[in-house]
């Protein structure tokens, strides 16, 4: 593994029963870049979440996150994570900030710098002044963009979001698209976007996609076009997972 | 991890769990609602019919009241315990769950900040739950408020691990119900809450044995004891291993690589 590697997934696999969910998966993501994992539903893009979170225990294969191996050093190697889950995580009956000041707590932040951050991530996204509203309040672009911020907070080395943008309309899916994309280009984090919609994709992204649990093609947007001989990347991702249907 | 680390993520846990109880008030007043019922309603009704003679810690003849009330204090603690597994259930259906599983903590050292969090918002139910019983007349002698701390966080813990257990194996929210049914009600009649533990020897022998070994009886008899300043080192030790058992089950019940969330392939 390369020291500088901010996520290293080598021949991990995953079951559950008899249902293969991940066949040995193997990719890296480095700081200021962003990937895009891409994967029709049941792709095994949340599965493989699952496992660099540990909420599963990988059981075959290795993940590293920074460095640290993830089942060995679980404790280093969460520091270094914020994630974005699918569904909401925030806790609604909370005001925004008691919800940072939560996370920070369990990053072991000390509460001067915590607050410190909770403004800095906040004003960066418009929303230092809805700090005291109750999450209940907030609309779904909103409470996504406070759940960014959550994820920052402990200045990750990685930033995970599973499916991020579903269920908003399209100028909040615009922001948050163009805001990590300029967090990966900006600060040097490295992200891995897991999505299924194509036009959240930049020219300058890694294309993981993943199909059935296994990943059917690593590189850019042009190198997936070029392969299957398609004239865009939607095309292409159809080729590449039309068996899905 | 460090220690700093642990405090800091402790307080956030308790604190969350404090803000989550005080923005919850109906859960506060049913919590005070459902024992006061029992003390102003059936305790008043069985008092002419239940006849008690002195028992430890007891040095006369007390009122049915009298013997009822740490039962109800238990009561208070064990729907409180159920209670934060219920919010467990709660939390792991919205996902909410699942930032505290993803901190970079051991997940031993979460549950445990979570279950103390849990017994920490009992605390201020069970003294509000006193002070009105007090205006009542069930007055215990006053040293024995201080000496019931101690006990109330060792029973608090021991019920929340049993509520934390239980939610470690329940998928659906929904499912809930069947805890009241199979857990909640059987643990509470079960037990010395009611009626003495040689009153029910007197009806049935089997009832008496599953009231001695029901590890509820055992929280109850402590809380009593100190509540009138005497400790109970059976009941102690008896609610200590039943605590460290169902809290050990939990563990492995959460633990990403043993646990029943990974063999169900489930939502965290």
């Amino acid at each position: 593994m390369n020291n500088s590697t901010a996520l290293f997934i080598d021949n991990v696999s995953l079951a559950y029963g008899e249902k293969l969910a991940l066949d040995q998966v193997s990719f890296s993501v480095f700081p200021g870049e962003c990937a895009i994992l891409l994967g029709p539903n049941g792709a095994g893009k949340t599965s493989l979440f699952s496992l660099i979170t540990r909420l599963y225990d990988t059981r075959e294969g290795t993940i590293e996150i920074a460095g640290f191996n993830l089942k060995r050093q679980s404790s280093q190697a969460l520091g270094k994570l914020g994630v974005v889950f699918q569904q909401s995580t925030l806790d609604p009956d909370l005001s925004v900030e008691s919800n940072l000041l939560y996370h920070a707590d369990l990053h072991g932040l000390p509460r001067k710098l915590a607050r410190a951050r909770i403004q800095e991530e906040l004003e960066r996204q418009d929303m230092f002044e809805r700090r005291r509203e109750k999450v209940r309040q907030l609309n779904g672009g909103h409470r996504r963009r406070v759940e960014i911020a959550r994820a920052l907070l402990p200045s990750p080395r990685l930033l995970l979001l599973d499916e991020p943008t579903v269920g908003l309309d399209m100028p909040s899916r615009r922001t948050i698209v163009d805001y990590v994309h300029s967090l990966s280009a900006e600060q040097n984090i490295a992200v891995l976007w897991a999505t299924h919609l194509v036009d959240e994709i930049f020219d300058t992204d890694r294309l993981i996609i993943l199909h059935k649990g296994s990943i059917r093609l690593q590189g850019s947007a042009r190198q997936a076009q070029e392969r299957t001989g398609t004239p865009n990347i939607s095309a292409a991702f159809q080729h590449l997972t039309r068996d899905a249907k | 991890m460090s220690l700093i680390h642990c405090l800091r993520a402790l307080r956030g846990i308790v604190a969350r769990e404090l803000l989550r109880f005080i923005h919850q008030r109906e859960r506060f007043v049913s919590a005070l609602v459902r024992p006061l019922v029992w003390l102003f309603v059936f305790a008043a009704g069985m008092r002419s019919t239940l006849g008690l003679s002195p028992i430890p810690p007891y040095e006369t003849y007390i009122l049915y009241e009298d013997y009822i009330t740490p039962g109800l204090i238990g009561m208070i603690q064990l729907f409180n315990g159920m209670q934060s597994s219920l919010s467990m259930v709660y939390d792991r259906e919205m996902g909410n769950m699942r930032t505290l599983l993803v901190s970079p903590l051991p997940r031993w050292f979460l549950l445990v900040a979570k279950l103390l969090a849990g017994t920490v918002v009992s605390v201020p139910q069970v003294y509000a739950f006193l002070g009105i019983a007090w205006f009542y007349g069930v007055q215990a002698p006053p040293p024995g408020y201080l000496a019931l701390l101690p006990a109330l966080l060792l029973t608090g813990l021991m019920l929340g691990a049993l509520g934390l257990l239980l939610s470690s194996f329940i998928e659906q929210l929904e499912n809930f119900a069947g805890v009241m049914n199979f857990v909640i009600f059987p643990m509470f009649f079960m037990s010395t809450a009611l009626y003495p533990l040689w009153k029910i020897q007197e009806s049935s022998p089997l009832l008496h044995t599953l009231a001695h070994y029901n590890p509820f009886s055992q929280a109850v008899e402590l809380i009593r004891f100190a509540l009138y300043g005497q400790f109970n080192a059976y009941a102690c030790a008896y609610t200590t291993a039943a605590l460290v058992l169902f809290l050990g089950a939990a563990v492995i019940g959460y633990n990403p690589s043993k646990g029943m969330m990974q063999k169900k392939g489930g939502k965290q």
